[in-house]
């Protein structure tokens, strides 16, 4: 403890403390450059003959350069690439909403003329021209996919219990391959399986609602299986372990104890695969076909599907155009909606049913 | 109630990896029987043995016998559901069932066994093992609330009133305290030695001064090496370890001087 408490030559620039104090730009003054430079890229835009695109994409450039700019003759180097990178994501993000919005609001613009009481209660059963309605496509869409997870729901949902609970070695990495095959098989694929098995079975030109259901279930098992397999991975081992202590057989740990602990996240899970499915239409083309009037058997004939429906409406309008496409955009749009509100409910299920803390 | 355990010759798998070797112990029933030693010489491995626990893991395995009051307990016609049956478990970390309140926890695992019952008679079950984790003061008025609201310590008693609640014979208990503060930790260990009266309590902990505490016999095990198998180095009555140990190792790991 002999050296000497050294004293600093000179006095300290900043005073002394854990942060060293920094020269901010004014809180509003970064979003204010932006704007001014947003607005001399318009005008130099304007200069070349003006259009959006080009006055967009100068402006943002300009923007971005004038707050970067600023932001390093005033706050240095390190704040001025922060900020300059802030801009980045928020233009991308601002770009990836671009075709997001456009598609809301074209389908709100074209499809809400028709958004009428006679969309939802009428068919088009001898409607050739204006009038009519999606009644028999709707409930079709919901009698198809209703059918479609019944099916898939049991065997994904068992099939991710296995994955979890039972499988091991090589057998579980083959069902994990195939399954990822699976979900990127092209949907078409998917309606020609369904159409073929059904030849196959019944004869030549046969035409029935279960057979999209098949089909979509071909493309929803894998979806379900991937979800439901995360869900369960995530329920902790200690709980099965509590639970094979108490002396309780390892399936009904599965059905009292992980099965309930995992339900929200499963039910989000399989309603998300149905918000997945409920708009897929090539494989409906091909073994549902579409009809005029309403049929709600899936084991009788041909039946109507909203995105079937809204794909004849464009491609084979009769002699009041305008009415079929207005039509169609209105289908959409209910498509649109239906899958909103699914995702809607699915946050709702794991709101709801996840397990409370009780604090 | 309260059972003898003898286990005789008895090695543990991990796969190929022989974890514990060659383990000779009689548990002597209405008492508490501490395991010490160092981290991942096996007596985890070893206690979870006891009940077929280690078997739920992939690959895992044992050799040798297992015999509590004459039935070996790795026998072929043995279903490993009925021995966990008789013999509970107690975990490190506290882990009350999340969807379930205190009071289905508590008679959860008459619940999911589907064993019938009187209102009236899980009524009291409940009471009786909530008051044998010295529980039921600090719940009773709140037994429709999820046991994962419990703080760590009432929750850990929640969870050996779960697995008395079943009526065992043996009570295993993996390092129950580590997770606890010093308070919690005497409310569970006043709890054991209340509980000795009626069970046999086996517990593993890496807290010295509480085996020296609550145990009437203490085994220590080690291992010579990362990759070797663990031991029973030496099993005596507690004071004798804690005052006189046979083995040079014992004497070194509890006083501070092993490694």
């Amino acid at each position: 403890m002999s050296t000497p408490t050294r004293i600093a030559p000179e006095a300290p620039a900043r005073p002394a403390g854990p942060v060293r104090a920094q020269r901010r730009l004014p809180r509003f003054a970064p979003l204010g450059l932006f704007l001014a430079g947003v607005a001399l890229g318009f005008a130099l835009s304007a200069l070349s003959g003006f259009s959006i695109p080009t006055a967009v994409v100068y402006g943002v450039l300009l923007g971005t350069l004038a707050v970067y700019v600023a932001s390093r003759a005033v706050e240095g180097r390190r704040k001025a690439t922060d900020r300059l990178v802030t801009s980045l994501v928020t233009t991308a993000f601002g770009i990836a909403m671009v075709p997001l919005l456009s598609l809301v609001w074209t389908v709100l613009d074209n499809g809400l003329p028709r958004f009428d009481a006679a969309f939802f209660t009428n068919s088009m059963y001898r409607v050739v021209g204006e009038g009519g309605g999606a009644y028999h496509a709707i409930l079709g869409t919901l009698v198809i996919t209703a059918l479609a997870t019944a099916i898939s729901v049991p065997i994904g949902l068992m099939t991710a219990i296995y994955l979890v609970e039972y499988a091991s070695g090589r057998l579980k990495k083959s069902i994990t391959f195939f399954v990822d095959v699976m979900t990127g098989i092209p949907s078409i694929v998917a309606g020609l399986f369904a159409f073929a098995l059904f030849t196959l079975l019944f004869g030549g030109g046969v035409r029935l609602g279960v057979m999209g259901a098949v089909a979509l279930s071909v493309l929803m098992i894998p979806v379900v299986v991937r979800s439901c397999e995360e869900v369960l991975k995530l329920v902790p081992n200690e709980l099965r372990e509590a639970s094979y202590a108490l002396g309780v057989p390892k399936w009904r740990t599965v059905v009292k104890v992980v099965l309930p602990t995992a339900i929200a996240g499963l039910g989000t899970g399989i309603t998300l695969a149905v918000a997945r499915v409920v708009g897929e239409t090539a494989p409906l083309l091909v073994t549902v076909g579409l009809i005029t009037g309403t049929n709600l058997n899936p084991f009788d004939g041909r039946m109507a599907t909203l995105p079937v429906f809204a794909f004849y409406q464009l491609t084979q309008p009769g002699t009041a155009t305008q009415a079929f496409l207005d039509r169609a955009w209105t289908a959409a749009l209910v498509l649109i909606i239906l899958v909103m509100a699914l995702n809607v409910v699915a946050r709702l299920i794991s709101r709801f049913f996840a397990p409370k803390t009780g604090r | 109630m309260a059972k003898r355990i003898e286990v005789s010759d008895l090695n543990i798998y991990y796969g190929d990896f022989r974890a514990v070797e060659g383990v000779n112990i009689s548990i002597e029933p209405r008492s508490i029987t501490a395991l010490i030693g160092p981290s991942g010489c096996g007596k985890s491995t070893f206690l979870r043995s006891l009940n077929r626990m280690h078997e739920v893991l992939p690959g895992a395995r044992v050799e040798g016998k297992v015999v509590m009051d004459g039935q070996d307990l790795y026998g072929a016609d043995v279903d490993p559901v009925d021995v966990r049956r008789q013999i509970g478990m107690v975990f490190q970390r506290p882990n009350p069932f999340p969807t379930m309140s205190i009071y289905d926890n508590v008679i959860a695992g008459n619940r999911l066994n589907n064993k019938k019952m009187k209102k009236s008679e899980a009524d009291d079950l409940v009471e009786k093992s909530l008051r044998g984790a010295n529980l039921w003061n600090e719940v009773k008025d709140r037994l429709d609330r999820p046991g994962s609201g419990l703080s760590g310590g009432q929750q850990q008693r929640l969870c050996i009133a779960r697995a008395i609640a079943v009526e065992p014979d043996v009570l295993l208990m993996d390092e129950p305290c580590s997770a606890l503060d010093p308070i919690s930790t005497l409310a569970i260990e006043d709890l054991m030695t209340e509980l000795k009266e009626q069970f046999t309590i086996v517990i593993v902990t890496h807290n010295m001064q509480q085996a020296a505490r609550v145990s009437e016999s203490t085994g220590f095990f080690n291992l010579n090496g990362v990759g070797q198998p663990g031991r029973l180095i030496e099993f005596n009555p507690t004071e004798k370890i804690f005052s006189n140990p046979d083995e040079k190792a014992t004497e070194d790991y509890i006083s501070g001087r092993f490694g």
